[in-house]
């Protein structure tokens, strides 16, 4: 039987590799809604650009829907604290993200150039904006968010919206969308003919080289200019969640503590780095498949390197740091998260498998040529 | 404490959400299943015209399906935005079910909905067909999930509360899974979405064949609906029937609230068919009464009474009684997890700390509530009679239409005598609103009829809300209102726009050489 804590553990990696799971899928498409207006001139390169996700971005935002299930189910407190406390930001990433089911179906649905237009801009709102505001939201993990419990233990939250975009958070949402833009370009490298494969390779390179200088930015912030936190005492792995047992302490750069007692960790984030460079150089060299496949490297290393910088917090508190939620104390129950174990361990292979076997059946390049091929009515 | 601003628009805001959310649902859970079996048709015959079928469904399918994933992405965050409470309370044991519907069928439904549409050559017939059937099942899985999680809000089994953690959390998966109160609503909720679908074709197509228009794809397509729709109908009011069975073992307020039973009568029961619910009297003026047969419906029995409100009020008033004490120990416990004799108390009265709690509502500490505030909380159990008590009928009358016009519909279809009934494609056609009203009503009776509880006796629904300031759930609902709303026109349009083109009209098939009324049309 897998103890308490292995099974809290266990669940902070599930919820590293579904996050890994919507950048590396969701994340392309995301990237081409940003990049398509740019990279298509004219309305057949457009539509080339967005074929190219347009039967699998369905299947990969599921990631996202599913990131939301399995938070509410293992981590309820998160769930309850995060997206009640970044309320307007939620309701600006939902309205967001509602734009692209949308703006995928009905875009081809009429032959006039102002109505294709306004949902080419809904399509870049709904790729950019989400992008963009979930790097802020990962910043504000590092800066800690003003919030505590209540006598009824409800989470309240004592900051406001603009509260949320201060300088940090906002790198950090630049580091995320320069992160899913190179990624969306690689794909779109590797899945459309040219000439867009060669503007798409083009403004991939641009985003590598955005994202190196970002993210070693961001990592200089993290190591000079913002507080981290550790915990001092009082969390125990196999109690009950509780988040007002523990004690915390605040020091400058301490969420680099992980990093100087595990020293081979900086792998991590150096792989982060040189996946972005390399992914940017095999995109100058007409290689997509392998700068694809380097630039999801590029995702997950980027994703696991503030995971490891904030473990074992999930949700820092700027104002009650001592209230702040770690995986010790915002978890559900041994039985729910055994139990949510078992189903992710029966199902996930299953999906990836049927995943696998959709985008084999979609293999191959989308040329202009190809867009003529008989998929039906539209 | 308790912000009554942000309870109120929280709960407006949920309503709207979930109720134009469940526009798209049934239709999408009907549409899913008449596409497999028109594309089941193509793939046994080799007719080209059931492929036709199958993908000019597909089109209004896709429509509809955008609307369902875009507004569900709502529902699945809405908890923690607005209900941070309820989510940190039932977390434990709601979120499994969840989390579950993603992994194990939104992700079917979703990743193979783009092969549906773009698989068409790339595919054999047979494996698009497999394609097609896998998002016909996750669509229908995917409602299983959302059922269950939903009816453990009505009939909250499996879980107890730790005071360690100041929650609620799962003792038995395989109780909250095996829950009688899922398995009706799975049955009787995907039952009611196949005739949205159903109606949906039956009166599209009884417009195409009133215009003399795409006869032959018509006719097929309605004969498909009149059958499949006919099935669904019947199992849509035989298995709601089932559903008010079961809610009088655990929900029996609901009950006397739909029946407006305001006092217990002695067995068995009569129904009342027609009347006016009056609140202020706690009295049914003109009433029309069946007798026997709530009794009959409700106990399947002709000895037990079915409970009336005031009897429940009584039982609602003892366990507050039983439900402060339940608070008091468990203050007691807060402050000293050891003391024995707080948790003997406790564990005696925790069943009813949802009674407790009801008290918040008038005053900080439930031990200082005054008998007129343990009445008044006793009286709040009681959800809003003349709104269930009107839904209620509305919706079985409308399911009982269902089975008369698909049955007549069948009848039709059997002797291929369609055109020659006008009246009837009339008919069909003005019904093609009323399944989402029967669908929507269905919510309302279930979901307001829950009140005041957001899970049935151990949570109420105004404790559930987040701390949020008002202003930014009425930011966020007007928001809603009016992206919901250009959404909607939106869709409307394209859909009336598709459906008004036509198969004919879509400039993608040749257009058959004026295709004759008759059945020996390939």
């Amino acid at each position: 039987m897998i103890d308490y804590e292995a099974l809290r553990v266990i669940w902070w990696l599930l919820l590293g590799a579904l996050l890994i799971g919507f950048a590396v899928t969701d994340g392309f498409d995301l990237g081409v809604g940003t990049i398509f207006r740019f990279v298509g001139r004219g309305e057949a390169e457009r539509r080339a650009l967005l074929e190219s996700v347009e039967p699998v971005w369905e299947g990969n935002q599921v990631w996202f829907i599913l990131g939301g299930g399995a938070v509410f189910a293992a981590w309820p407190l998160l769930y309850a604290a995060s997206f009640s406390n970044l309320y307007l930001a939620m309701f600006l990433v939902l309205i967001a993200l509602i734009l692209r089911p949308v703006g995928f179906s009905f875009r081809n649905r009429i032959a006039d150039a102002r109505w294709r237009k306004l949902w080419d801009w809904a399509l870049f709102v709904g790729g950019a904006v989400p992008a963009l505001l979930f790097g802020v939201a990962f910043g504000n993990l590092f800066l800690g968010v003003a919030f505590h419990f209540d006598a009824l233990m409800r989470p309240v939250y004592s900051g406001d919206f603009l509260h949320l975009l201060q300088p940090f958070a906002l790198l950090a949402g630049l580091v995320s969308l320069a992160m899913l833009t190179l990624h969306g370009a690689s794909y779109a490298a590797l899945k459309v003919a040219d000439p867009m494969a060669s503007r798409a390779s083009a403004a991939g390179r641009a985003a590598a080289i955005a994202f190196v200088i970002l993210f070693v930015a961001a990592g200089a912030w993290v190591a000079f200019g913002i507080d981290g936190q550790r915990i001092a005492g009082g969390a125990d792995p196999l109690a009950p969640s509780d988040p007002l047992a523990k004690v915390v302490t605040v020091a400058r750069g301490a969420w680099l503590g992980n990093y100087r007692s595990h020293a081979l960790l900086w792998l991590v984030p150096a792989v982060a780095v040189l996946a972005a460079a390399a992914a940017g150089a095999l995109l100058g060299a007409r290689r997509a498949a392998a700068a694809f496949v380097c630039s999801a490297v590029t995702q997950a290393a980027t994703i696991l390197t503030a995971g490891i910088a904030l473990y074992p917090f999930l949700m820092p508190s700027s104002t009650n740091p001592g209230q702040g939620l770690t995986i010790w104390d915002a978890s559900s129950s041994a039985k729910t998260l055994r139990i949510m174990l078992v189903a992710v361990i029966v199902f996930l292979p299953i999906v990836l498998a049927y995943t696998a076997w959709v985008f084999r059946v979609l293999r191959g390049r989308i040329t202009l040529e190809s867009l003529a091929r008989d998929d039906g009515p539209y | 404490m308790i912000d009554f601003d942000v309870v109120s628009l929280s709960r407006l805001q949920f309503a709207l959400t979930a109720l134009y959310h469940f526009l798209f649902v049934p239709l999408t859970l009907g549409l899913s299943m008449i596409l497999l079996i028109m594309e089941a048709v193509y793939v046994m015959t080799g007719r080209e015209i059931w492929r036709r079928m199958t993908q000019f469904w597909g089109l209004l399918f896709g429509i509809n399906f955008a609307m369902g994933v875009a507004t569900g992405i709502t529902m699945e965050f809405q908890f923690g935005t607005n209900w941070a409470y309820y989510s940190h309370y039932v977390g434990d044991i709601f979120g499994a079910p969840l989390a579950i519907e993603g992994l194990m069928a939104f992700f079917l439904e979703a990743t193979f909905v783009g092969l549906f549409f773009f698989g068409w050559q790339r595919l054999s017939r047979l494996a698009h067909l497999v394609v097609t059937g896998l998002v016909a099942l996750g669509s229908s899985l995917s409602a299983l999930w959302i059922l269950i999680a939903n009816a453990w809000m009505q009939n909250p089994v499996g879980a107890h509360f730790n005071y360690r953690t100041m929650r609620m959390e799962l003792a038995s998966f395989a109780d909250v899974l095996l829950n009688p109160v899922a398995q009706a609503k799975f049955v009787h909720t995907v039952a009611a979405g196949y005739v949205v679908g159903s109606v949906f074709v039956l009166a599209i197509s009884a417009w195409y064949l009133l215009r003399g228009r795409n006869a032959a794809l018509a006719k097929r397509s309605m004969a498909v609906a009149a059958s499949f729709g006919l099935a669904c109908a019947l199992s849509v009011v035989v298995l709601g029937d089932e559903s008010g069975y079961l809610a009088s073992a655990n929900q029996k307020m609901k009950v006397a609230a739909i029946e407006a039973e305001w006092h217990t009568e002695p067995p068995p029961a009569g129904f009342t068919l027609f009347g006016f619910p009056d609140v202020k009297t706690r009295t049914t003026h003109m009433a029309l009464t069946v007798p026997w047969l709530l009794g009959l419906i409700a106990t399947r029995s002709v000895d037990e009474p079915v409970e009336g409100i005031d009897d429940l009020v009584a039982q609602a008033r003892a366990r507050i009684a039983s439900g402060i004490e339940a608070h008091r120990a468990l203050q007691e416990l807060r402050s000293n997890p050891q003391d024995p004799v707080a948790r003997t108390r406790f564990e005696a009265h925790q069943a009813d700390l949802g009674y407790g709690l009801l008290l918040l509502r008038y005053v900080r500490n439930p031990a200082d509530a005054t008998p007129q505030q343990v009445s008044a909380a006793a009286w709040s159990t009681v959800p809003d009679v003349p709104v269930l008590f009107w839904c209620f009928r509305l919706m079985v009358a409308l399911g009982l239409f269902f089975i008369a016009l698909f049955a007549v519909a069948f009848y039709l279809s059997t002797r291929h005598r369609y055109e020659q009934s006008r009246a009837f494609l009339r008919l069909a056609l003005a019904s093609l609103p009323l399944p989402w009203i029967a669908a929507e009503l269905g919510w309302v009776v279930a979901e307001y009829g829950r009140q005041p509880w957001a899970i049935d006796g151990v949570l109420p629904t105004f404790l559930g809300v987040s701390t949020v300031p008002a202003g930014n759930v009425a930011a966020s609902l007007a928001g809603f209102i009016v992206f919901y709303s250009a959404l909607a026109v939106v869709e409307v349009y394209l859909m009336v726009r598709t459906i008004g083109r036509g198969p004919d009209g879509l400039g993608y098939w040749p257009v058959a050489a004026a295709a004759p009324p008759g059945r020996a049309q390939p």
